[in-house]
């Protein structure tokens, strides 16, 4: 007997295809957040699966804060070459030099709240009405309420009170000049969802997910990179570990964990045991009770 | 069955402050083992700031900031859980009254409803709301957990005089489903487990019914309609020629060599193939977004429908319809509003109202037609051109739609056609 319903990887795929078709069709000006982690692969393959036999009709939107991993900007490259797609960087240092943005004091000082700046300019001066980022609800309690199509004020800003509702699969992007929305079309996918997805699919990612040697320092419960940007600390010590990441965010911030899962395989089965949040080890997120919710109002991704 | 041929269940939970939602879902979330060891950590923590002994399940449910302060619910919010069996997305809504259009929107994707009573008071208004909105929307299983059991001595009695209480008011309500389970969110009888408390209920406890409600059979396989979302030319080499029709189908199955017509021009033509990155397929069904190529040039762009020949929708351009008030604003007299309908859009006006909906007595008030915040009423609805609808009741894809407010932009009213 023939089957007709869909597994849930399935119904997900056609959920966000749908989504970024619906992008594609309300919007003049669209482009793809791309940061290099996983999610936002995985939504620029999904994009390709969403218009194919087309190109990829969105320029990927890359906010650049300078303090990379090598290995992400090589992945970046790589990948606008192979989907033959448009990169746009928007800089954060390029912000500080021009004195829009100061860079944070201190030991814990990072770029990350920088990158709201550099953001909303790179929007603003892109002239972009909707940015399709690969934020998901399961990561954060304030992302929990997010809409499939939020909008933003001329301001960039998002306010959580005062949301369209969004029912059934009608999405309304209908917004005056100088807003923009964000669309987020892997809304519902959790991080299980993804990785499994990703392994079924067989979509490449960077080395950095996979376990690996590399030196690192003990701060904050997690292995920090070593970089040229990481000040030791007294008493801290540089260290070769077999780790990987399980996101990707600046060098500064995102910490490792030990780790021998060196294929999706060994990944998959990693994560499905894994006891804390996906978000647990990016110092981001710890600043206080609603440091996602504070950023996400003035703009954040 | 393989892990990988899971299917995914979307249910509502609607609920007041005290009836114990929010340790129901934290109970889910907790026993189906959703949770991580800092978020559970935070909730130890929160839990112990305020005073509360051992864990406060319902912390886990917690929001945002102006929630947290106030205590309530203010927005939908989306959660998630995977067993074995299942992929579960709960729409978590408010309860209480000036958030009906919370719960309409969390109703609006759900394939099952849950809704709370609290033993001790058995049905009270919010239950009734609860169960209208769940009829209105079509939410085609409805679960209705009889909560706080421990509170009145697991009573077998208390359990069935709710019953009784429920259907009373429910043979009014349009539900195909309706289950009843006994339940204690905070001590987990028949949540997870089975209750050692209550032998004298034979059923199965909540999860093991989320997990096994059959869901296949809710989607519209006979009316097949292909709203089309975008037009696919790609222009390059090697597919010069090629025009895809990109959408996602709403109800009904497709095949190659189908005989279709493209609504609303009626024009004519046969399937020449089904497309996906993947490559061809032989059918398609809802929900899958895949791109359709016909035999012949027709001039089809977004808006437009393809259907089956002998199976056409109706095209309107004026209906009936139940809609639910949604904006601050009050609706305006015979105003211009922009509705969206799978992916057309039209100008459109309210052409009457016939009577709104008290949701708490289901009584019709004709006198009161002013559409306010929360108010659900049966109006009329004109189009500038021709909509292509079926009764909500038979497709929930092709028989919703929203209002526009042309001057904000804002999303005003939700409607299903009658």
């Amino acid at each position: 007997m023939s089957k007709y319903y869909l597994n849930y990887l399935d119904e997900l795929e056609s959920e966000a295809i749908y989504i970024l078709r619906e992008v594609w069709a309300q919007f003049e000006n669209p482009v793809i957040l791309f940061s290099g982690g996983k999610d936002s692969i995985l939504v620029t393959h999904l994009a390709k699966k969403a218009f194919y036999p087309s190109k990829i009709p969105f320029p990927l939107m890359h906010v650049d804060t300078g303090h990379n991993f090598p290995e992400t900007i090589q992945f970046r490259d790589d990948l606008i070459e192979k989907f033959d797609a448009q990169l746009i960087v928007g800089s954060v240092q390029e912000s500080i030099d021009q004195g829009r943005v100061a860079e944070e004091k201190g030991k814990n000082a990072t770029r990350n709240s920088l990158q709201i700046t550099t953001l909303l300019d790179a929007i603003e001066s892109n002239k972009v009405d909707c940015a399709i980022g690969g934020g998901r609800r399961d990561e954060e309690k304030a992302r929990a309420k997010e809409r499939f199509f939020s909008h933003r004020d001329d301001f960039g800003q998002w306010d959580p009170k005062n949301q369209r509702p969004e029912l059934w699969n009608i999405l309304n992007g209908k917004h005056f000049e100088g807003e923009h929305f964000r669309a987020f079309p892997i809304s519902n996918w959790t991080e299980m969802d993804v990785w499994n997805y990703i392994k079924r699919e067989n979509i490449q990612i960077p080395s950095l997910y996979f376990a690996h040697d590399r030196e690192v320092v003990w701060r904050n419960n997690s292995w920090i990179p070593v970089s040229e940007y990481l000040k030791l600390e007294e008493n801290e010590e540089i260290v070769t570990k077999k780790i990987r990441f399980r996101t990707l965010g600046d060098i500064t911030i995102t910490g490792g964990m030990e780790s021998d899962a060196d294929t999706l395989e060994k990944i998959v089965l990693e994560v499905s045991a894994m006891k804390q949040t996906e978000r647990g080890n990016r110092s981001d997120d710890k600043r206080s009770e609603t440091a996602m919710e504070d950023r996400k109002r003035q703009g954040y991704f | 069955m393989k892990i990988s041929e899971n299917q995914l269940l979307r249910f509502t939970t609607a609920g007041s402050v005290d009836d114990g939602k929010s340790t129901l879902i934290g109970r889910l979330l907790f026993d189906s083992k959703a949770i991580f060891e800092d978020q559970l950590e935070a909730v130890e923590k929160t839990s112990k700031k305020k005073g509360h002994e051992g864990v406060d399940l319902a912390l886990f449910t917690d929001g945002l900031k102006d929630e947290r302060e106030q205590g309530i619910t203010i927005d939908v919010a989306y959660r998630y859980f995977t067993t074995p069996k299942r992929k579960f997305i709960i729409a978590d809504t408010p309860g209480h009254i000036q958030y009906t259009r919370n719960m309409v929107t969390g109703a609006s994707t759900a394939n099952a409803a849950l809704i709370l009573i609290d033993a001790r008071h058995g049905v009270v208004e919010q239950t009734k709301r609860h169960a209208f909105i769940a009829s209105l929307l079509q939410i085609p299983h409805l679960v209705v957990c009889i909560n706080k059991m421990d509170l009145v001595d697991f009573s077998e009695e208390v359990y069935n005089t709710i019953i009784t209480q429920f259907e009373e008011f429910s043979s009014k309500l349009y539900i195909k489903d309706i289950r009843f389970l006994p339940i204690s969110a905070l001590l987990g009888d028949n949540v997870v487990n089975r209750s050692e408390n209550m032998d004298w209920f034979q059923g199965a406890p909540l999860l093991y019914t989320l997990e096994n409600i059959h869901i296949s059979s809710d989607i519209n396989k006979i009316d097949a309609r292909f709203p089309v979302q975008t037009v696919l030319r790609p222009q390059s080499e090697d597919f010069l020629d090629y025009r895809g029709y990109a959408g996602r189908v709403a109800s009904g199955i497709f095949r190659p060599n189908d005989e279709v017509a493209v609504m609303p021009s009626g024009f004519t033509s046969k399937i020449k193939s089904i497309d996906t990155f993947g490559g061809e397929i032989d059918k398609a069904f809802a929900p899958m977004s895949v791109s359709i190529t016909l035999e012949d040039d027709i001039d089809a762009s977004r808006g437009d429908m393809i259907v089956k020949v002998n199976n056409k929708p109706e095209t309107e351009q004026e209906f009936s319809a139940m809609i639910c008030w949604l904006n601050n604003e009050t609706a305006k007299n015979r105003a211009k509003y922009t509705v969206m309908h799978t992916s057309n859009q039209q100008t459109a006006m309210i052409k009457s109202v016939l009577y709104k909906i008290d949701i708490n007595t289901y009584n019709r008030n004709e006198e009161d037609k002013d559409l306010n915040m929360n108010d659900i009423a049966r109006v009329t609805i004109r189009t500038t051109r021709r909509l292509m609808v079926d009764k909500y009741r038979h497709n929930r894809n092709t028989g919703s739609f929203i209002l526009v407010d042309n001057v904000s932009n804002e999303t005003v009213a939700a409607g299903m056609i009658l």
